[in-house]
Formats: structure tokens, sequence, C-alpha cells
């Protein structure tokens, strides 16, 4: 078999694997949707001003949480799990096979990707049906696609980054979180960055993909008025997902660390 | 001439200022098993993980099937099987599609109801494993790696932490390899499973080979000297010079193996001439343990 073929084969065992996985699949699955309730049942009543204009809170929740679906599946999912497998010692037992290692890793990648495709369309269609979120069509529906992949692709990347510095499976959730959560919380992703925001948020923020994932999703699926896409912020993604994999590659660990 | 499937020259590992391999030499031929016999520590997983590739090496020459192992070759990595002393299965799948999984990845493989079989794991072949038990789960790790059909076999300690039934099972597994035509690099650290299954033992301590050849003959066994053991009914007297009597109460004597024909007539003569029952009587040549000991104690903690 080519690697192409293997590495289809190897999504579909990991995905097999994963259904089967309660934990994995509650947490990847179940939070971005239950979030998504929870924050616009308390916060959705609200509007926040953005470029002056007032915009639906529930609306702007939609898109967080895709942004945030994202997130948890490639990054979270993936650097847990990863790790995980390289602590039971079945990365090493891959490594002993004639399966090139990056045929593996991309099976990984591939299916978070896949999770984070049909995440984002789950939350779409919530949004579209309860909370009045459009489904945008055209060029907007295109823009949406490629920033979900570019997104999915470069938070992939960065979590397969983060096994490297991760000591062990026990320290994985935490690690995980405490270099995902404050930037969730300062990324507009489960509170709006409006133009009353604290200047500090505002930078300190921009400096982090998740971000920039955020207004890229917002500018591809919402658009004028209240929104600009741009290209710059897809970019700047994409640049932070190339790092992570050109770190991951020098530094992955196929053992567990001592 | 055999073929050689693993040659080993001054074989040399360090790890910053420990040296765990301080220059070994050895060979494995088609065919047979292979035993790398040595306590917690003497360097066996090292070496074994050396010719996996999973190591580099510090100094030395080592063959394996014609090829570096060092370069991690997918052409080598297809013709070998590995099962490591510690590795995990993905605990989700079942015996049959984890097998399937690893099958894949390899050119030629053998059906997988037939390493199932080899294994003994027919029955569980639709449990996942998670839901395994940890005999059953090492079993797993064998047909995984007879999953692409390997010409050799590396198993690093395969029976430790078994119950002796289990290790009985895991023995006839090996067995099994063995009537497949496989070659077989094996590591333990017991006696007897060396010398139920191997047909040439290297013996190493503290990074170093101390001894070679067939468990039946390795350093001198067959010339050592036979043990006899007895039991003498209360007030008895001692039946011989040379006869010591142990703390249990037990009788002992070590004889020069070519004696042991005449000492046992002796020692039966004067019992019936006493009118004595040599009770619990028991002859025993020397067993690799007690090669093994001998071996060890010397050199480990030099």
């Amino acid at each position: 078999m080519n690697d192409a073929a293997l590495t289809v084969r190897q999504v579909r065992y990991t995905n097999r694997a994963f259904w089967r996985n309660p934990q994995a699949a509650f947490f990847t699955f179940a939070f971005p949707l239950m979030f998504l309730v929870i924050f616009t049942a308390l916060l959705g009543g609200g509007t926040v001003i953005l470029h002056g204009l007032p915009f639906n809170q529930s609306t702007y929740y939609v898109a967080g949480m895709s942004a945030f679906a994202i997130v948890t599946a490639c990054y979270t999912n993936l650097a847990i799990s990863v790790t995980f497998q390289r602590d039971a010692g079945i990365l090493k037992r891959t490594r002993g096979t004639p399966l090139p290692g990056y045929d593996y890793l991309a099976a990984r990648v591939a299916h978070a990707i896949l999770m984070a495709v049909i995440l984002v369309a789950i939350c779409s269609a919530f949004g579209a049906t309860f909370y009045h979120a459009t489904i945008p069509g055209g060029i907007a529906l295109l823009e949406t696609f490629v920033v979900v992949l570019v997104g999915a692709g470069s938070f992939a990347a960065l979590g397969l980054a983060l096994t490297a510095v991760i000591p062990n499976a026990d320290a994985a959730p935490a690690v995980v979180n405490a270099t995902i959560l404050p930037l969730l919380f300062i990324s507009g992703v489960f509170i709006p960055i409006g133009s009353d925001a604290p200047r500090w948020v505002d930078v300190l923020g921009k400096a982090f993909p998740v971000r920039h994932l955020v207004e890229a999703y917002l500018g591809a699926y919402y658009g004028k008025p209240f929104f600009d896409f741009s290209w710059s912020d897809v970019l700047v993604v994409a640049l932070w997902g190339i790092g992570g994999l050109l770190f991951a590659a020098r530094r992955f660990s196929w053992e567990p660390r001592r | 001439m055999s073929e050689r499937v693993v040659e080993v020259r001054d074989l040399r590992k360090t790890y910053g200022q420990v040296e765990a391999v301080r220059g070994i030499s050895f060979h494995v031929d088609r065919g047979e098993v292979f035993a790398m016999l040595g306590p917690n520590g003497a360097g066996k997983t090292t070496t074994t993980e050396i010719l996996e590739g999973y190591r580099t090496r510090s100094a030395g020459e080592v063959t394996v099937l014609g090829h570096d192992p060092v370069k991690r070759e997918r052409a080598l990595k297809e013709r070998v099987g590995i099962v490591l002393q510690s590795t995990g299965i993905d605990p989700f799948l079942t015996v049959t599609e984890t097998i399937e999984m690893y099958a894949g990845y390899y050119p030629s493989r053998r059906p997988t109801d037939e390493v199932i079989e080899v294994v003994g794991l027919t029955e569980k072949r639709d449990t996942r494993v998670n839901k395994l038990s940890g005999g059953q789960q090492r079993r797993l790790d064998v047909a995984i790696a007879l999953a692409g059909d390997p010409e050799l076999l590396f198993l690093d300690e395969p029976t430790t932490g078994f119950d002796p039934n289990a290790r009985r099972n895991a023995w006839e597994v090996v067995k099994n390899l063995v009537a497949l035509g496989k070659t077989v690099f094996l590591t333990t650290h017991f006696m007897d499973e060396a010398q139920y299954l191997a047909d040439r033992v290297v013996v190493i301590a503290d990074g170093l080979i101390v001894a070679e050849g067939p468990p039946a003959s390795i350093a001198g066994r067959e010339q050592m000297q036979t043990r006899i053991r007895f039991r003498l009914p209360h007030g008895a007297a001692d039946p011989d010079d040379r006869v010591r009597r142990l703390a249990d109460g037990t009788y002992e004597l070590q004889v020069e193996a070519n004696e042991t024909t005449k000492t046992v007539h002796d020692l039966t003569g004067w019992a019936l001439d006493h009118g004595l029952e040599l009770e619990a009587l028991e002859i025993t040549l020397p067993t690799l343990e007690d090669v093994y000991l001998r071996l060890t104690g010397s050199e480990v903690g030099t």
C-alpha cells in the first residue's frame, strides 16, 4: 500500500477507537455544544457593540463555539490523546512496524480535522435552528471552509508540538488547559472582545493564534457590516501551524519521556 | 554453514557516565531460539533495543538480516516482529481488529485466524483489548508481532509478571513459533525459561557476556557435581564421610557426575545392610540456575 492508502486506513481505525472511548467522544463533542447552550442561555440575550453596531450575543456564540470546537478537537484532544498513546507505549510499538511515523501522525491529524469539520457543521446547524445564525453561502461559505481547515490543521500541528513538552500522560490535561484556557478567554471565544475591551487584552490576544482564528471565522461566517474577513488572520494561524509542525518534527517523542 | 540472522561484534552502549553494554559479541542463526539470560540491569533490554533499531549504539558492529538496524529501514522492519518489554495496545479495538490493523502495515501477512490460534486467543477474538487479562494482552503482543509474518522475532522478557500457568502457555506459543520456522531472539531472567525454550544461551551480567552455549552444557554444566539428597529415620548413623547433614535434617552429598552411579549403588547397599529406607531420595543434575548464580554471583556488583 502507498502512504496515502495507509493513512486513510489508519484514519478508519483511529475513528473506530475514538467512538468507543466515551471520554474522548464526550469531551470532544459534548463540550462545545454544552458551552454553546449554556453561554447563550446565560448571556445570549444581550448584545455586544462591534464597529459601533449592536450584535446579538447568541449569534456571536455560534461562531465562538465553532472556533472552540476546532481548538478542542485538534489541539486539546489530540495533545492529550497522543500523550496517552505515547506513555502507554502504543507509539513505540507503531515505531517498530513498517508503518512510517508520518503516516501514523498524518492519520491522527486527519481524524482530528474531520472531527472539527463535523463539530463546526453541528454548531452551525444548531445556530441556524435556534439562534438566528444564518449559514452563509457562496464565497463566504468557501472562506469559512478554508478557515476551518487551516485552523484545524494548524491547531493539530500545535497539539503535536505540545506533546513534546508534556512530561507524562497524567500532566497532559493540566498542561494543555494551562496553555489554551487563558487564550480562549482573551481571544473572544467565551467573551466577545468588543470595542470597549481593555487594550492589553486586545494586544496580548493578537499575539497568539486563537484570536486570529476567531476573527477569521467571524469575518468569513458573518462578514460585514459587523466583521471584516481578512486573509492576514488566516495567514497568522497558518504560520503558527507551520511553526508547530517544525517544532514537532524536531522534538516529537515516540517513547515515554523520563 | 547456517545463515547468520543477527551478528553483533564488540557492541558497546554508554548512557552518560554509565556503560550499560561493555563490548559483547554474539550471533543468532536462522531457525534457532537464542536466549539472552541475565539479571535486571545486565544490559539485556539495551542490547535488544539496539537490535530493534530503537537505540543507537556507542560502538561496535550490528547486522540484523543484512541491515544496520540504526538506519530504521522499512525493508528491515517488514521482516522483523517485535514484542517489547512493556507496550500498550489501543484499548478500544478488538483482538481481531488490532491484529488486522497491524497486519496491514506489512507486505506479507499471516491469516488473522491462524495468528489468533497460534497464541491461543480464538475464544477472545471479538473481545476488546481492555477486557483482556494481562496474560492475554501479552499473547496479543506476540500475535501483533506475528501478524506481518516476520522471519525474526524479538521477545523481550515475554513472561515477566505471569503466573506459572500463563508462563507455560506462553512457552507453548514460542514453541509454536519455532514450528513455523521463525528465528527467535529472547531475553529473560528466568533460568527455566531459557532451559526450556532456547537452543543457545548467552548469560549477560553487568554488560558483559560471561557464558555462552547450549543450556545443557553451558559453562561446563554437564561436568558439575551431581547432588544426592535423602532423609534417614531419627537416630540412624551417618552413612558416609562425604555426607553433610543440612539444617532441615536432610542429608546431602555432592559427587562428580561420572561417579553418580557408583555412589548411589554404595548408598543403597549401605541402606539395605542397615535395614533403612532412604526417604525422599533425589538425584539432581546442576540446574541452569546453579550455573547462572555461580556466573552472575561473582560478576554482579564488582
